[in-house]
């Protein structure tokens, strides 16, 4: 067993661009808008940077293949860069890369940027994934899209439970109109109105039981940050020095899909969560963790989040969310602070970066109207694929020495 | 002894009623209003002659090893291939055996079910054969408006022949060939092209059919009397009752012609009477079937003591039984493709289909078998190399293992409006089966309102996509949950 990742990295600078319908730009004006943030935060040159990683995920409709398109619209000086892509853990992945690189002492500095131009196909929600799911699944897979595939979560967690999916409704639409609430004070969110709890239960159906304000927005976007080990961060004179505490990486292996699951829980987040306390050790996450921005890709990914992290107890999620808990000022755990991919949207290779810029931001004092008091340690979670089938990636950055 | 060893039916459970067609389309041929009456099965919109005739082989296998089967004949004018033998979807769909059977298609006349039969008789009886599968299905598209949409009906019927176990012994047959054209279908069109109803009904059905039955009274020394059961098409219902006048059956004893409840299921209509009147036969009966088209084909059955040892199936009865209005007209003609819907951007995904990914995984993707782990007896759809059970996770260590006819308990579901779908919302699931194994599918013959975790699934081989670019037809399987009811 490794000894884990915790103090042996540090962040140098973050960038993110704009969320929202950017019908004027592409990937490559978003990455060079979150880049030069990134970069003149961090206080170095381009030179500087010895290796990247970059996060996407529909290639085929958005960057193409390759790393080869951040290398070129950075015009990177030549130097390794890799794509990588685990669906919506992509973003997070690049930034594993980099740290990884930096912590296994191969490079003193590395870039991780996540990019994804969604809004040039011509309809709404993500991409049609059928033709891009391989020459066997395409002739066999349901007819599923994304809000379907975590639609059934809640129809399964409330059998569970002993649920009404009305008690669960209710929930989700607490969760939707936090989120929105914050996303209102963040100027770079795609989605800036809040909503009420009725607007989020009355409105169209999408997949049954979610409605439209359960669904996250769909956007444009890039984030990016760059790493460095924490004696280089110093010797550059950077203070408030936020560090990687944890980066953990779960997978399905068919359980769920084909064996044995309740459908009310996500397997690999239960434990990619456990690890990444272990990893920073944190021993309470509920007092321990600072805040969150956790996958929300749908309302009810949030609400059963919220157990896998160990946060909730089993079941009692909608009794914490319907409590408050998770609402920004209001003493618990605060979540989606700067209003989450319901907000934000999903781009998809950019949202881990996004949320880990939002969790950088806090934790240096520098979220504005968003800004929690004295925050120690901020947790990101992404959630790949679908409840039955997906990817979990879940860091922990922190203070330096917290 | 040769006959019929077991039989089976399948009806769509969508009812169209006639006076809903004469409502939204007598203002432009009128002359539909005659006959307004009853209702026809209407195929769900995934639903095609192939995937009619797996249901109805499926039932008429109840209870028989489907392993044993030595050849399936497939009867049906409403073919989705014109070059890939479309027994072989249906044989591959009921995991056939490969090696020493034989499968054909009948097709290109209303009479293909009852000429395959009899070839099936003709093999049996030659003693080349011990048994072969007979299924006739049609799924016949029309014209709106027309004599033709009032009259068709959608349905499947398969009967298996063989020489073990025989409930009802073939007594010999008797068959007219002429190139009598009432309607026909020219190559590429998609509609039938009928000529002057009068002539059909005077020449044709009212002069041919009690030719051909006359024909084999005399050829085999009999009189109509002997018979219990006269069962012959004919959606003129005044021609029907004409027929029976002229051959001199008692009304009491000619098969209703499903007319009122189903309508004309094309080739496979003389089969569907053959097995509505053998789930109402007692043993002794002798029952006479003609099936029409371009010649009249006869065949006559006599009941045994056998038929009560049947195992209980849906059979034609049952299907009937289970019927659900459809009174939407516009879904009507959408199902059917009389009308242009958009399925908009996200429906426009259309890869071909890897030919070579469907040979290999045939069995998965036509049989649904997954397999049984040999190790820890885990059955798991889809099967990888090595077992899902993380307390095993053996490699190759599996046998065949078929899930079509395991009955499941749906985990969690939704109803996906996002989804390019013929019929939205789209319903799907996770459904864990009785013995182990769970998987996710297309729910389909459900309303979202009535699935619920925890209800029963049966699983039914339908119809997935329809590639029209390069004319390929795609199948699969979906979970038909258990409800009672609905509508559309």
């Amino acid at each position: 067993m490794g000894k884990g990742i915790r103090d042996k990295v540090a962040i140098l600078g973050m960038g993110c661009s704009k969320f929202g319908e950017r019908w004027e730009d592409g990937a490559d004006d978003l990455m060079v808008e979150a880049f030069q943030e990134c970069i003149q935060d961090a206080g170095i040159e381009k030179k500087e940077i010895q290796a990247a990683w970059l996060g996407s995920c529909f290639d085929e409709i958005s960057i193409g293949k390759s790393a080869v398109p951040a290398s070129v619209a950075l015009r990177l000086p030549n130097i390794a860069v890799t794509r990588v892509e685990n669906y919506c853990a992509s973003g997070t992945e690049a930034f594993r890369g980099a740290v990884y690189g930096v912590a296994s002492g191969a490079y003193d500095i590395a870039l991780a940027i996540g990019v994804e131009k969604l809004k040039d196909i011509g309809y709404g929600g993500l991409p049609e994934f059928s033709s891009a799911m391989g020459s066997l699944n395409q002739l066999w897979m349901a007819n599923f899209t994304a809000p379907g595939g975590f639609a059934m979560m809640a129809t399964s967690y409330a059998a569970k439970y002993g649920l009404d999916i009305n008690e669960i409704k209710r929930a989700m639409a607490h969760i939707s109109v936090k989120s929105h609430a914050n996303g209102a004070l963040n100027p770079k969110a795609h989605l800036r109105k809040p909503v009420t709890e009725d607007q989020v239960m009355c409105s169209p159906h999408v997949a049954y039981p979610l409605g439209l304000f359960d669904c996250c927005g769909v956007s444009d976007g890039s984030a990016c940050a760059i790493v460095t080990t924490p004696e280089i961060a110093k010797s550059l004179g950077k203070k408030d020095i936020v560090s990687v505490k944890a980066l953990q990486l779960s997978l399905s292996n068919g359980t769920e899909f084909a064996y044995d699951w309740d459908g009310a829980h996500f397997i690999t987040a239960t434990k990619a969560s456990k690890a990444a306390y272990e990893e920073a050790g944190v021993t309470n996450p509920r007092k321990e963790i600072s805040m969150m921005e956790v996958h929300d890709c749908f309302s009810i990914t949030e609400l059963v989040t919220m157990e896998d992290l160990h946060i909730s107890e089993r079941g009692k999620a909608t009794k914490d969310v319907l409590d408050g808990f998770y609402d920004l000022g209001a003493g618990g755990v605060p979540c989606q602070v700067d209003g989450g991919l319901k907000c934000f949207g999903h781009p998809i290779g950019a949202s881990g970066l996004r949320m880990l810029y939002e969790m950088y931001l806090q934790l240096q004092g520098r979220a504005e109207k968003r800004q929690l008091k004295d925050p120690r340690l901020g947790l990101t979670h992404n959630l790949g694929g679908f409840p039955f089938l997906n990817v979990c990636s879940i860091a922990i950055i922190g203070r330096l020495g917290a | 002894m040769i006959g019929i060893t077991s039989y089976g039916g399948y009806i769509p459970r969508y009812r169209l009623s006639r006076m809903l067609i004469v409502q939204n389309m007598a203002w432009y041929f009128p002359v539909i209003m005659a006959v307004a009456g009853g209702e026809k099965a209407v195929a769900n919109w995934d639903e095609d002659s192939v995937s009619m005739a797996v249901a109805a082989a499926y039932d008429c296998m109840k209870g028989k090893d489907r392993k044993a089967l030595e050849g399936l004949y497939f009867a049906s004018t409403t073919m989705p291939f014109t070059d890939r033998i479309n027994a072989g979807i249906v044989a591959t769909a009921l995991n056939m055996r490969e090696a020493n059977a034989v499968n054909a298609d009948f097709s290109a006349c209303m009479k293909a079910g009852t000429t395959a039969a009899i070839s099936a008789l003709d093999a049996i009886g030659a003693g080349t054969r011990d048994n072969i599968l007979v299924v006739a299905s049609d799924q016949r598209r029309t014209k709106m408006a027309t004599m033709l949409e009032m009259f068709y009906g959608d349905g499947a019927a398969a009967v298996l022949f063989g020489s073990g176990d025989v409930i009802a012994e073939f007594k010999g047959s008797y068959s007219i060939n002429c190139d009598f054209v009432d309607h026909y279908k020219g190559h590429g069109k998609d509609f039938d092209y009928a000529f002057e109803e009068r002539w059909v009904r005077d020449v044709g059905y009212g002069k041919i059919i009690p030719e051909a039955v006359k024909g084999y009274l005399a050829k085999y020394g009999m009189k109509i009397g002997d018979f219990s059961k006269v069962i012959y098409p004919c959606y003129f219902s005044g021609t029907h009752a004409a027929i029976a006048r002229d051959l001199g059956i008692d009304k009491s004893k000619v098969q209703d012609n499903l007319h009122n409840t189903c309508g004309d299921t094309g080739s496979a209509h003389p089969l569907v009477l053959l097995v509505a009147a053998l789930e109402e036969a007692s043993p002794g009966d002798k029952l006479l079937v003609a099936g029409f088209g371009q010649g009249c084909d006869v065949l006559a059955f006599e009941v045994t003591d056998k038929i009560k040892s049947l195992k209980q199936r849906t059979g034609i009865k049952g299907s009937l039984a289970k019927r659900v209005e459809f009174t939407n007209f516009q879904k009507y003609a959408k199902f059917r493709n009389l009308i242009t819907a958009d399925l908009g951007i996200r429906g426009e995904a259309n890869p071909n289909t890897a030919l070579t990914v469907l040979w290999r995984k045939r069995k998965m993707l036509l049989g649904l078998v997954g397999v049984k782990c040999t190790k820890c007896g885990t059955p798991q759809f889809p099967s990888y190399p090595v077992c899902v059970n993380p307390d095993c996770w053996s490699a190759n260590s599996f046998e065949d293992y078929e899930f079509s006819d395991k009955a499941g308990k749906v985990l969690m579901f939704t109803g996906d409006m996002l989804s390019a779908s013929v019929d939205p919302p789209a319903v799907y699931g996770l459904v864990h089966f009785e013995g182990g194994g769970r998987s996710m599918f297309d729910f389909t013959d459900c309303d979202l309102s009535q699935v619920k975790v925890g209800v029963s699934t049966s699983m039914a081989f339908r119809l997935r996509q329809v590639d029209s670019v390069r004319g390929f037809t795609g199948y699969f399987w979906k979970a038909v949950p258990q409800t009672e009811g609905g509508g559309a």
